[in-house]
């Protein structure tokens, strides 16, 4: 009886502590929520206004204004470079997991070295090559750095899934007579399901929250989400209340997926290391 | 590419012999394996190999965009003019500054909050969700968000609850701006280390601890002789990946300090953008930083971990 009561004080005061942190930590999100909800004057207020009846006026206006383009921008760079990395990293990890080429170990560092290759080191040389080409400002161009910084670390995490596959399914297959694209379309792509949506997830949270390339290569035409809060960080007038509406929609979609897939948001920014 | 050639050529031989086509057929059975993989390796190599050789081709020569024509052969210059010049020692000072402060509290508060969650509490899977927003928050929104609603001295919501304190009024931005980078990015990775130090502590056998306990060990040698080692792994790999991406910080800078006060919180990718499209537009100086910032990498990426690790097995032994 006595146990089980300290145990269950201890419970209540690490539950205590427990939220207080959690909030500590989770409080700047909610504050840009409230902020979000509030009218300038209100968010320009001091003492900072507390109580305050929520409008959705700065989000309409933020979502009527200039923003649905930059929006846009980021969700085709995200999306294409995420479909490229897919179509490019699951033959390649099939060609490191399933039926590994010599020296597969060599390849795998390969692709996780250039992951961790500094941006500033190669900045220069693709801003100059986008300027030649006539692709600055243009989002393809976004497209093609994003798959880039995501596809070494597509090509591990869809390979620690493929490990994951019986060999005995792909040695029945191979009785069977099953060519290489039969393999990967009947038995590869539904059993790794998840490690596409894992393997989709990070390359969306990466590339749609990059902005050192975003802001180096685009200007106006293909800037993305992160390029639009730029407009924001000069003081110019009181726009507190956009600002953090701008702020929300920007960070929902990342969110959003992220709390979605919390299993796999784990085992992707590790790389596959932690499952 | 080495092992490409190897296989190329030969394949076109006819003959005969028994030991030939086994031959051959093992030559098919490689390319079949390889060919898969050439796509992404090809595409990889072009767009990451060819820049970073190109950076440092670029290092040697003098080359300023706004200039036309000025494009010479520099040899060392601009590696001579980085060594002369103090602005790459403070970027350099700076991004070890960031990187070894914001990896170290994020990994302890990380490690604190993981334990937190992994023992008996109310609520765990709802902590855990909105732990783990201020990692998912748009970087730059998450910056905005600090400098202009939490720490602006007129209208944040900081200084008003801090006034009581006589800290009231205070622009922390201006006054402590690598403390308040610093503090922005411990936000963020927090949760990052959080998430993974959870997931070993998630792989431990509750029993051990139990065991320990029966044993008479108390809290703290529990904790330093059983769940230490155990999570040690998974910290390594976290102040790893971290510090490989807060080496790279550059949003929060961008939106928090724009680098200053003067060259206050300027590490070497937002010197690298200063000198080159950020403005100077000088190709050869610019590069010269790139390469400065490959070297760095390699180095936070060996020898510093290497250091903060053999802390951390010290520290487990005793």
């Amino acid at each position: 009886m006595r146990v089980t009561l300290t145990a269950n004080r201890s419970k209540v005061l690490w539950s205590v502590v427990g939220w207080l942190v959690v909030f500590v930590f989770f409080f700047p999100v909610l504050w840009m929520w409230l902020e979000g909800l509030k009218t300038e004057p209100q968010a320009a207020s001091s003492p900072p206004t507390i109580l305050f009846v929520p409008t959705l006026a700065e989000f309409r206006e933020v979502l009527s204004g200039d923003f649905p383009p930059f929006f846009i921008n980021s969700a085709v760079a995200s999306i294409g470079s995420t479909l490229l990395v897919l179509v490019l990293g699951l033959p390649a990890a099939y060609a490191l997991a399933i039926r590994p080429v010599k020296r597969a170990r060599d390849v795998l560092f390969f692709f996780i070295s250039t992951r961790f290759l500094p941006f500033a080191a190669s900045l220069i040389p693709l801003y100059l090559l986008a300027r030649d080409l006539k692709l600055l400002d243009n989002i393809f161009a976004l497209v093609i750095i994003y798959t880039t910084i995501n596809l070494p670390l597509g090509v591990w995490l869809l390979r620690s899934f493929l490990l994951e596959i019986p060999n005995d399914l792909f040695e029945a297959a191979r009785v069977d007579g099953a060519g290489f694209r039969h393999e990967v379309l009947r038995i590869v792509v539904p059993l790794i399901a998840p490690g596409l949506a894992a393997t989709s997830l990070i390359c969306l949270i990466f590339s749609w929250n990059e902005f050192f390339y975003a802001v180096n290569v685009t200007t106006s035409v293909a800037a993305t989400a992160p390029v639009f809060l730029v407009s924001f960080i000069s003081g110019r007038g009181l726009f507190y209340a956009k600002l953090a509406a701008a702020a929300t929609l920007a960070s929902l979609p990342v969110l959003l997926a992220g709390w979605i897939a919390q299993k796999q948001l784990i085992r992707g920014l590790t790389m596959g290391a932690v499952k | 590419m080495k092992t490409i050639n190897e296989t190329t050529l030969p394949s076109v031989v006819e003959s005969g012999g028994v030991r030939e086509s086994a031959a051959s057929a093992a030559r098919r059975d490689a390319w079949t394996r390889r060919l898969p993989l050439l796509p992404a390796l090809i595409y990889v190599f072009l767009v990451t190999q060819i820049p970073f050789v190109l950076t440092i081709y670029y290092s040697f020569f003098s080359w300023n965009l706004l200039k036309p024509g000025s494009f010479r052969f520099a040899g060392l210059d601009n590696f001579a003019a980085l060594l002369t010049n103090g602005s790459i020692r403070t970027a350099v000072a700076n991004t070890v500054i960031l990187t070894v402060c914001v990896i170290t509290i994020s990994v302890v508060l990380g490690l604190a909050v993981a334990m937190l969650l992994n023992s008996e509490v109310f609520g765990k899977g709802l902590m855990r969700t909105l732990m783990i927003a201020p990692f998912l928050i748009m970087p730059t929104a998450g910056a905005l968000i600090w400098k202009d609603t939490l720490l602006n001295p007129l209208f944040g919501l900081l200084p008003y609850l801090l006034s009581p304190f006589g800290l009231g009024r205070l622009d922390w931005v201006n006054r402590f701006p690598m403390a308040t980078v610093v503090a922005v990015e411990v936000w963020r990775w927090t949760p990052f280390m959080m998430l993974i130090i959870l997931a070993g502590l998630q792989s431990q056998n509750p029993e051990i601890l139990e065991a320990a306990r029966v044993d008479g060990a108390n809290a703290l040698q529990s904790f330093r002789r059983i769940t230490l080692p155990l999570v040690r792994p998974f910290i390594e790999l976290g102040a790893l990946l971290g510090s490989l991406f807060v080496v790279q910080t550059y949003d929060s800078i961008y939106f928090l300090t724009f680098g200053g006060p003067g060259e206050d919180t300027t590490n070497i990718p937002f010197l690298l953008y200063i000198v080159g499209p950020g403005g100077g537009y000088n190709i050869g100086q610019a590069s010269t930083i790139g390469v400065v910032a490959v070297i760095i990498t390699i180095i936070v990426a060996t020898f510093a971990l290497r250091t903060l690790f053999s802390i951390f097995r010290v520290e487990a032994r005793r």
